[in-house]
């Protein structure tokens, strides 16, 4: 935290896996206790965006810096007890309960001889009943729906209580109401503990109404960024997903809503409407 | 499930309380079939008699039997039994699949490649244990590095591994063939798996192995290991280093399946049964070291009590015994692993 930069950023990123390249120069910063949420198409980069700023990838040029120190330098303890990644996707063990999942979130803060403190078993509790898994919580990982997995994993990344959490599609298999709900958690961590959030996200109108911050990406690099109201425009969706659409305001919230443009010849004639 | 031992405010230990009883079970059962075998023999003994001697107080004639032939060989089966219960658990758990172990992932195999070149050679049975060593090892190495694609996936593992187990048996097959009789006898009867005439020789690198790894791997590898099977994301996300920690376990696993077969030669299905067998009976999930651990000297030493006493006046090679109830097990798992669609 010596210099006055962001707690998390990334300089003059290039990402690969083997040969096959994914970003140059990428340079992303996260602002602090932002909701910073990251659009863009398919296989743009965002979960591979994701695993290098939590280290999980390693650049092959440039680097991340958290708290103003190259992350590869930090202690991987450290990190774990700074950045808590949820990936896109993860294994659940053969034959584990939901509890014992979420308790899995516990381990950089634990132990050989510190292996279950109270505080381990309150934020365990606390995790569950936030993300509401806490009624399923001697269920059997493998037997959930999609949708509740899900919010056992989002419970995981929480019990993990780490000041930056970066979710990586939270909100897919959910939903329409349950989507909400862990939007309305993410917004909560943000604004009443000041956490500070990444969040992946497919829906554009989900990311201009929740995030503080947003990033579009396309193949690899940041075509946009800034608070979504100065910069979800049409011609940045167009350029972004290749998808002709209106921007209007959100008749709730008043931030940007993104209405496709209507398939030639589906548009219903002037006073047709019953 | 899960209990949790204090001892102040800043000691805390989780464990399971039937993941205890399990493991101390079938560690009761091995010892109680150890002392059984040292009493049996054309010279049978009774219990008593048995741990009489065992503690120093029996004739020189007892004490020649059961401390100086009969004991090596158990303490063997014991320790072979338990290193690789304790590979498999490691294989299993890194790969993520219930095949992975070091007989199916070309291990075993390449420690007999490098044994029966030793036989070629003419090598001692010294030389022999090195050479199987020396081919696990560098079979370990060859597929860490085939497999390895920016890290090394477990399933890309299994393939590699699978693949490699296939051609090194080609090569130990064409290696009989080059075998004088004598040789290729002796070679055979290695290749089965047999604690015949095993002295200390041979269980003392396996117990120093044990001694050093086994803590090792139990206290500091069992809960990385846990956070591994949920995915390389995830777990490194939890501060794993995930390619250390892999490649850690890993040559532990190899390490100890080689010393196994260099003290027994490759006795095949212990590591793939055992550590699943104890997964059925903890009914916990993950990794269960040291309860596998326990399974397999308790399934090794029973199969050579098996292999020696079942068949009157006829002594089996105890890899006989554990291939045939290992097979039939291989089977069943590949059936209900079907069943539950994830084949
Ligand atoms: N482990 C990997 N090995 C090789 N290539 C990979 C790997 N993971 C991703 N890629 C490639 O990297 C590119 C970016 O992938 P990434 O997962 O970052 O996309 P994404 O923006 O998260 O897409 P999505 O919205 O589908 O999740 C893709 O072309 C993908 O094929
Ligand atoms: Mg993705």
């Amino acid at each position: 935290m010596e210099t006055g930069g962001p707690r998390l950023a990334g300089a003059e990123l290039t990402l690969a896996y083997e040969k096959r390249t994914i970003a140059e120069g990428l340079t992303v910063a996260v602002p602090d206790r932002s909701f910073t949420v990251v659009v863009g198409p398919n296989a743009c980069g965002k979960s591979t965006l994701l695993r290098a700023l939590s280290r999980t990838l390693r650049p092959s040029a440039g680097s991340v810096l958290l708290d103003g120190q190259d992350i590869a330098t930090v202690p991987a303890r450290r990190v774990a007890r700074t950045l808590g990644l949820l990936p896109q996707s993860s294994v659940a063990p053969d034959g584990i309960t939901v509890a014992e999942l979420v308790a899995r979130g516990r381990y950089p803060h634990q132990g050989l001889l510190r292996q279950w403190s109270a505080r381990d078993e309150e934020v365990v509790t606390d995790s569950m009943a936030a993300t509401g898994v806490d009624t399923l919580a001697d269920r059997l990982v493998d037997e959930l729906s999609g949708g509740q997995r899900q919010r056992v994993w989002i419970a995981m990344a929480l019990a993990q209580e780490t000041p930056l959490l970066l979710l990586d599609e939270p909100t897919t298999y959910l939903d329409i109401a349950h989507q909400i709900e862990v939007l309305d958690l993410c917004a909560r961590l943000h604004e009443e503990q000041g956490r500070t959030l990444v969040a992946v996200l497919h829906d554009l109108n989900h990311a201009a109404r929740y995030a503080t911050h947003l990033i579009a990406m396309r193949d690899g690099k940041v075509v946009a960024s800034g608070p979504p109201t100065e910069i979800v425009t049409a011609d940045l969706v167009e350029e972004v997903f290749r998808l002709p659409c209106r921007v209007i305001d959100d008749p709730e919230t008043g931030t940007p809503l993104v209405v496709p443009a209507a398939r030639r010849g589906a548009v219903r004639p002037e006073g047709s409407r019953a | 499930m899960s209990s949790t031992l204090r001892i102040g405010a800043s000691v805390s230990v989780r464990y399971r309380p039937r993941a205890l009883l399990v493991g101390a079970a079938a560690a009761l059962l091995a010892l109680a079939v150890g002392v059984l075998a040292l009493g049996s023999g054309d010279y049978p003994m009774s219990t008593s008699d048995v741990l009489r001697t065992l503690t120093g107080g029996g004739s020189p004639a007892e004490d020649f039997i059961v401390n100086d032939l009969r004991l090596p060989r158990v303490v063997t089966a014991l320790l072979v039994g338990a290193a690789l219960a304790l590979a498999g658990a490691l294989f299993q758990s890194l790969v993520r699949n219930p095949l992975g172990s070091p007989d199916i992932l070309g291990f075993t195999q390449g420690a007999g490649a490098g044994a029966l070149l030793v036989v070629l050679a003419g090598g001692s049975s010294l030389a022999l244990a090195g050479g199987a060593i020396a081919g696990g090892v560098a079979t370990g190495a060859a597929i860490y590095a085939l497999a390895w694609r920016q890290g090394v996936q477990g399933s890309r593992l299994v393939l590699v591994g699978i693949g490699s187990a296939a051609v090194l048996t080609g090569i130990n097959g064409y290696l009989l063939t080059r075998a004088q009789l004598m040789d290729a006898a002796r070679a055979m009867l290695w290749l089965t798996g047999s604690l015949d005439g095993r002295g200390w020789r041979d269980a003392v690198p396996l117990l120093i192995a044990l001694a050093v790894l086994g803590p090792a791997v139990l206290l500091g590898g069992g809960r990385a290991l846990r956070m591994l099977e949920m995915g390389d994301d995830a777990a490194g996300g939890l501060g794993i280093r995930v390619e250390r920690v892999r490649l850690a376990l890993l040559a532990c696993a190899v390490l100890l399946a080689s010393l196994a077969a260099a003290a027994a030669g490759p006795v095949n299905f212990v590591a793939l049964t055992a550590p699943q067998l104890a997964k059925r009976l903890t009914r916990a999930p993950g990794p269960n070291l040291l309860a596998a651990m326990c399974t397999g000297a308790a399934l090794l030493v029973t199969a050579d009590h098996l292999a020696q006493h079942a068949f009157a006046g006829h002594q089996l090679p105890v890899g006989v015994v554990t291939g045939v109830l290992g097979g039939g097990y291989l089977v069943w798992l590949l059936a209900t692993e079907r069943r539950a669609g994830r084949m």
